[in-house]
């Protein structure tokens, strides 16, 4: 009976979503005030809906309903409860409800917090949010539906992947999905502003936080599942240019540009038909990296959906918002007004060059991705791009931005003094090779590339620091006085230099594991010992495990460094009963900012067994940097003019409009 | 600068680096991605030895040795044609005979032997690599290991 009222209300919620996508729009046109905060209401009860239907599915999975289809296809009763919960989107049916979900619940936010926009606005932005959760409602309940029922109900079901019944694929989809739906809140403001017609500084502050939220979400769910691989597969990589891992990288690299290119709009009211087209595409390429992993179009551990009437479904969304979406665009950007000029060296001018680098590095992944599907739909040739052909392109298009990152802040708007800046930033560069060059002597040399890429990463973090130092005085004046001065300054600053700096340290990270890591493939017996990194591992033997619903055979290792011991490692190879599958769990023990990991192969007929032992420098530094990003997105999150909310129109109506009167 | 030059310069820039980005994503597909083959096509392929492919098909039963070393031996087979391969590491948790897999690498000069550097058998238990799977229908081969779908 719960399962059927779940079932209703996400029927419910869809009805409630086309009153909101028609009612306020019309209420806008009109000038009606009534229709317009209809808006808010039916956003807030559509949240309410699905979040009772989330639940619903959610219980089912804890109390294990098998005769709910999708309970029995991706859970078991033995299943530790976190994975019951978790395995609520780890799976197509669930995980699509999990996305209208936070979908509806921006919406709700948007309804609540956005008591100061002006009405008309807020009224469309709401009605486009819910043509999105109209359209994927309508998904879920036509080709993914997971409340069908299985009559009679079997009595066990058929567990969840075990690959994916991980702590860190717990968190890591909602995350990313946070991320992804997110940038929905910003498309439909840009398509509200061409609706209107109108579009000034206020809407780039308005607009800001969304993508900032939606930034620092997505940057934590991509970190997540780069860790997650990372562990859970026993490779030892942690980035393999997966389309699916790129369907998540593309929004975030433009997400990156429409961050920069907003703060531009804002400060200096320049940019504002790009910001609206940089906000469509980031919004579309989370739709198209939704129709990559939904489909079923790639083959990967994401794919679940192998129904093509799914894909078909998905891909119709996709034309219709995009192809919209830039139909619109089209037809109104005319109507927004350019303002602000600037000189090439400035402040504006180094925020363009961001933005043209990382459209251009979205654009070449965009291009590996898609190629190969393209490609076999006209030819039937099947190639595939990997790691050396996004390393060659994307590589290198993105060294010059790096380069160029720590000058961005320095500049001044509208014309720069480009040689000032660079001898404020010698002692930055200055630092990066002394770095660079104490590791080359730490290392007993290196290639000339790696080190230049770890000087590169330390010019970034102090660069970043510089910033501070510049703008409180720090050295110059009092120690009091600059203390001041620093605490004064805007928490954006701060969140800028610490995702610049965040930037540096992951950077640090991929080269040290790029250039220095080692890996060694051995077979070992009992008691026979390994080097790597400067440690020594003994293999010490196996042992039979078991646990709630796999058994294991765990190898221990004991690790030592100059013949003493200094830690234990173990490494196993589990076989989930339910499934009759074999995940290999590594074995990772962390030294300060380095790892060793180590992963069992196949038994030898000798008794002994294949290992393989990497020596990974610095790793933590990649997932390390992504979280002081995530840190930069907070603290500028909390930016006071992001709290306060931006002038209300009355205060400076003549400044601010700027479209053709309708 | 005048407006009409800065603007000149911003999209003058702007321009060459998108040239210089193209330039560089067509030179990166002249040289940095791997073809794929299933066994039978590679007699009539005429490859240059070191060219780096990757070669999909069906484990064949029987040909797996492992144990006796770092480095395991398998064929590859599509009934059309069978390439043995080596590779040296640790095979993926679901690699088994008789179910598809796909190896990256390339042929040793005057050798028929695939000496493989990756092996790829993705983490699902009815997981056929679609590549193999289109191949091996296209040429009629009944599917190993899927009579467990769904």
């Amino acid at each position: 009976m719960i399962i059927e009222l779940g079932h209703y209300a996400l029927v419910l919620a869809l009805a409630t979503a086309l009153v909101q996508a028609i009612v306020p729009i019309a209420g806008a046109r009109r000038g009606d005030r009534a229709l317009m905060e209809l808006a808010s209401s039916a956003a807030l009860v559509c949240a309410l809906l699905v979040a009772f239907s989330f639940a619903v599915l959610t219980f089912a999975y804890v109390t294990s309903d098998f005769s709910v289809r999708n309970v029995w296809e991706n859970s078991h009763s033995l299943k530790p409860l976190i994975y019951k919960i978790s395995g609520v989107w780890g799976n197509h049916e669930g995980s699509m409800l999990l996305w209208l979900l936070i979908l509806v619940f921006f919406s709700a936010l948007v309804a609540l917090f956005g008591r100061n926009l002006p009405e008309t606005l807020k009224a469309t932005v709401l009605a486009v949010q819910a043509w999105i959760a109209a359209a994927f409602a309508l998904f879920i309940l036509l080709t993914s539906n997971p409340f069908a029922r299985l009559i009679p109900a079997p009595g066990e079901g058929k567990d969840l992947n075990p690959v994916l019944q991980d702590v860190g694929l717990a968190i890591h989809p909602p995350l990313l999905y946070l991320g992804y739906v997110g940038f929905s809140v910003c498309f439909s403001f840009a398509i509200a502003a061409l609706i209107e017609g109108r579009i000034d500084a206020a809407w780039a502050r308005w607009v800001r936080p969304w993508t900032l939220a939606a930034w620092t979400f997505l940057t934590a769910g991509i970190a997540m599942g780069s860790y997650w691989a990372y562990y859970e597969l026993g490779w030892g990589g942690w980035w393999f240019w997966d389309p699916v891992e790129n369907a998540s990288f593309m929004p975030w690299l433009a997400g990156t540009a429409l961050l920069h290119s907003a703060l531009v709009m804002e400060k200096r009211e320049a940019l504002k038909i790009w910001t609206v087209l940089l906000a469509i595409m980031t919004f579309s390429l989370s739709l198209l990296g939704t129709f990559l992993v939904r489909s079923g179009v790639l083959t990967s551990v994401h794919a679940f959906a192998t129904d093509p009437t799914r894909g078909i479904f998905i891909l119709a969304i996709l034309v219709v918002f995009i192809g919209g979406a830039f139909s619109l665009f089209a037809l109104r950007a005319s109507r927004l007004k350019s303002g602000g000029l600037f000189a090439p060296i400035s402040r504006e001018g180094a925020l363009v060059l961001n933005n043209l680098i990382l459209t251009t590095a979205t654009a070449t992944v965009l291009t590996g991705t898609l190629y190969p599907l393209v490609l076999e739909a006209l030819t039937g040739e099947k190639i595939s791009v990997g790691a050396p052909f996004f390393n060659m392109t994307f590589g290198l298009l993105m060294l010059p931005l790096l380069c160029a990152v720590p000058f961005g802040p320095l500049l001044a708007w509208k014309r720069g003094d480009f040689t000032g800046v660079a001898q404020r930033l010698f002692v930055a560069a200055a630092v990066g090779l002394v770095v660079a060059a104490v590791y080359y002597y730490v290392m007993n040399g290196g290639p000339v590339l790696a080190l230049l890429g770890i000087a590169l990463g330390v010019f970034l973090i102090v660069g970043a620091l510089t910033d501070l130092v510049l703008r409180s005085g720090i050295g110059k004046v009092a120690g009091s006085i600059a203390w001041k001065r620093l605490s004064g300054l805007p928490r954006s600053a701060f969140g800028t230099a610490l995702a610049h700096a965040g930037l540096g340290v992951t950077l640090i990270g991929i080269v040290a594991v790029t250039a220095f890591e080692t890996e060694t493939v051995v077979e070992m017996k009992p008691g026979m010992t390994v080097d790597a990194g400067g440690y020594t591992l003994r293999f010490d033997g196996m042992r039979q495990g078991r646990g709630p619903n796999y058994t294991e055979e765990t190898g221990h290792f004991t690790v030592s460094r100059g013949g003493v011991a200094v830690t234990e490692i173990w490494s196993s190879k589990r076989l989930y009963t339910a499934r009759r599958m074999p995940t290999t769990e590594a074995g990772i023990r962390t030294f300060g900012l380095s790892q060793l990991y180590v992963s069992l192969g196949d038994p030898m007929t000798d008794g002994g067994i294949v290992v393989r032992v990497w020596w990974k420098p610095l790793i933590l530094c990649i997932w390390g940097g992504a979280l002081i990003m995530m840190a930069g997105g907070i603290v500028s999150l909390s930016d006071r003019r992001l709290r306060v909310g931006a002038p209300t129109r009355a205060k400076r109506p003549a400044r601010l409009a700027l479209g053709a009167a309708e | 600068m005048t407006r009409k030059q800065k603007r000149l310069a911003i999209i003058g820039g702007g321009i060459g680096f998108l040239t210089a980005a193209v330039l560089l994503v067509m030179f990166a597909f002249s040289q940095a991605v791997a073809y794929f083959y299933v066994p039978g096509d590679l007699a009539k392929a005429g490859l240059a030895p070191g060219t780096r492919i990757r070669l999909g098909g069906l484990v064949e039963t029987g040909s797996l040795k492992r144990g006796e070393g770092k480095t395991v031996t398998f064929n590859v087979t599509d009934t059309l044609g069978t390439i043995p391969v080596t590779y040296t590491g640790i095979l993926p948790d679901l690699f088994r005979e008789g179910q598809g897999v796909v190896a990256e690498g390339a042929f040793v000069a005057g050798s028929s032997v695939f000496v493989a550097d990756t092996v790829l058998a993705k983490h699902d238990e009815t997981y056929m690599p679609k590549d193999v799977a289109d191949r091996l229908k296209a040429q009629g081969v009944a599917l190993g290991g899927k009579e467990n779908i769904q």
